[in-house]
């Protein structure tokens, strides 16, 4: 019973990590129909930069701050300089320069900050807690705490504010998005930014635990992605329930059946659920773009 | 001449030529490696180019036919060509097997489910080191031509051996699919590819003509990987990692994924770049990921069709 405690503990941590990173993904999708593999590196950024403010002498908050700022910079810039300028390319052109994109930060990264593996302290400490024989860092508790928030914050911009209603009434239809005065353009690279900033927040908060360097970004999107496609793409509570349920699955595998494969489940599923239900566990009927 | 007749030519003659403007017996190598990579771009002009389906799993075909010739010979006795064969049996039959269920998505869909399973076979690669050797990679035999050409008396180095074989195999592979070009099946896969609703009214079986091209690719792919292997007489599993996937979408879709020219012209650049960035080696990924963006926003058609348009003065700008 502990061991299962435990590994839906790890599980949940992870989940709520690759929640974040799908809930970056589908913002963009619904956006601009484009699904970002540079995710990942939103992610890496957020961690590495706030690990080098922190070591030039910030305190954290600050560092965090101005790491997820200078992320979300990046979001707009790249759909400014490689989205944008390619709209209405096909798929494999959108693949290719958002994979394109992740390797040019991957190496900017590696240029910028260098090519060791960084971490900074828990913001909590260190000292595992003890929950009814499994223990706990504290800092999955921030992580957990700040994807809830995160997901809380994004809810209510979407429903409540009339910046979150013309990202959403883009995402369903541009062209009447427009023609209803919405500046189209503007709410982008607003999605880019938000994307972006979410991405570099689960990097900020999962730091301490998982550790990060130049060259994680693919690995993270590739999970974030296995996240957003189970919950369905497009669906930011299909993120959300996907993002968990692949944690969730991963520890289990890796605890019960074999840690090497765990990665593995992530892609298992995601062939099964494409092949049974291609639109996702909470995807829509139909989501065929033509 | 039929433009089929005139790209075999130009390819042969490239190959050919090549070596008198070669400074360096090294050149061999790079060139062997740059048609080793052709083969499998060239499979990929097949499934992208004519039928329009996506594959960001293909290196996984290659690992396949690269382990068959590091594996095959030693626990099966099957002398290295039989297990060129064998590997790509086996990647025809996984090909076949795992097309039926997933070739029916589209689009970024079909892109993920290939990415998995092309990652679930580098997972397997890795991890059953018993078998593998694990990440650290495993010896592979000798093919044995050189052995044998030298008792009939014919000595060449390795490398030029290589650039032989490899340009040999990467002209056939171009011959077959310029060929299957204009033949039914590739005018039913362009077809499907322009809009598969209008090719069924056609009478067009489209989910078979998918399975085919994706198992035809396969099967390029995998005797690339295992070209790949017979030389280096090494493999890791990065052969069949995620970013030998997306590098062999690159080659074709930069060099002009419509024609089997343009993506061995893909094929070219990319694996040439890299040797000649060694200099700036600490900027190489910034350059390629540049290179990447650029290529698709400014040039969409791919660099060779680009290209070419602008020879014939058709631009119209």
């Amino acid at each position: 019973m502990a061991d299962l405690l435990q590994f839906l503990m790890s599980g949940l941590t992870v989940g709520a990590v690759y929640a974040l990173l799908a809930l970056g993904f589908t913002i963009i999708f619904n956006a601009s129909g484009v699904v970002n593999f540079a995710q990942g590196e939103f992610v890496m950024l957020g961690g590495m930069g706030t690990a080098f403010a922190i070591a030039a002498g910030l305190p954290v908050p600050l560092a965090a701050l101005l790491a997820i700022l200078g992320t979300a910079a990046v979001g707009v810039a790249l759909n400014r300089l490689a989205i944008a300028p390619a709209r209405g390319a096909p798929v494999v052109s959108l693949i290719i320069i958002t994979i394109g994109a992740a390797i040019f930060l991957q190496g900017a990264a590696g240029l910028i900050f260098d090519k060791q593996i960084h971490r900074y302290p828990g913001f909590s400490g260190e000292a595992p807690l003890r929950l009814a024989g499994a223990t706990l860092l504290p800092q999955s508790l921030w992580v957990m705490a700040g994807a809830a928030l995160t997901f809380a914050a994004l809810w209510l911009f979407f429903t409540r504010t009339l910046t979150g209603k013309a990202v959403l009434a883009t995402a369903n239809n541009p062209l009447a998005a427009s023609l209803v005065g919405i500046n189209t353009k503007a709410i982008m690279a607003l999605s880019f930014g938000l994307s972006a900033a979410i991405g570099a927040v689960a990097g900020v908060l999962v730091t301490p635990i998982t550790m990060t360097a130049y060259n994680t970004g693919v690995a993270l999107a590739l999970s974030g992605f296995a996240a957003a496609m189970l919950g369905g793409l497009g669906n930011p509570l299909g993120a959300l329930a996907g993002g968990l349920l692949l944690g969730v699955l991963e520890a289990m595998t890796a605890g019960y059946v074999s840690s090497e494969y765990k990665d593995a489940v992530s892609f298992i599923l995601i062939i099964l659920v494409l092949a049974l239900m291609p639109q996702g566990l909470l995807g829509r009927k139909s989501t065929d773009r033509v | 001449m039929k433009p089929k007749h005139l790209s075999l030519l130009i390819l042969t003659l490239l190959v050919v030529a090549a070596p008198f403007f070669f400074p360096s017996g090294f050149y061999y190598r790079i060139g062997a490696l740059i048609f080793i990579n052709a083969i499998a771009v060239t499979g990929l002009v097949i499934l992208i180019g004519y039928a329009g389906q996506i594959s960001l799993g293909h290196a996984g075909f290659a690992g396949i036919g690269a382990y068959a010739c590091a594996l095959a010979p030693e626990h099966l006795g099957l002398p290295p060509v039989a297990a060129i064969l064998l590997g790509a049996a086996l990647s025809a039959a996984l090909a076949w097997l795992v097309g039926r269920p997933i070739l029916r998505l589209h689009g970024y869909y079909l892109g993920v489910a290939t990415l998995g399973l092309g990652i679930l076979i580098s997972m397997v690669l890795s991890n059953e080191a018993q078998w593998t050797g694990g990440p650290d990679g495993i010896a592979v035999p000798d093919l044995g031509l050189r052995g044998l050409l030298r008792d009939l008396g014919w000595r060449v180095g390795a490398g030029e051996l290589w650039y032989g074989l490899a340009g040999l195999v990467m002209i056939l592979g171009a011959w077959l699919a310029l060929n299957l070009f204009d033949s039914p099946t590739g005018r039913a896969l362009r077809a499907l590819h322009g809009s598969e609703v209008a090719a069924r009214t056609m009478g067009i079986d489209v989910a078979r003509h998918k399975l085919h091209a994706f198992v035809v690719s396969a099967v390029y792919a995998s005797v690339s990987g295992s070209l790949l292997a017979l030389m280096n007489r090494l493999i890791t599993p990065d052969v069949a990692g995620f970013m030998h996937s997306v590098q062999m979408v690159t080659m074709a879709v930069l060099g002009g994924v419509g024609s089997v020219l343009g993506a061995i012209f893909g094929a070219t650049i990319l694996t040439a770049l890299p040797q000649l960035l060694t200099v700036f080696h600490q900027y190489e990924h910034m350059v390629l990921g540049l290179v990447m963006i650029l290529v698709m926003i400014f040039l969409p058609d791919g660099l060779l069709p680009s290209l070419m348009k602008r020879l014939r003065g058709r631009d119209g700008e």
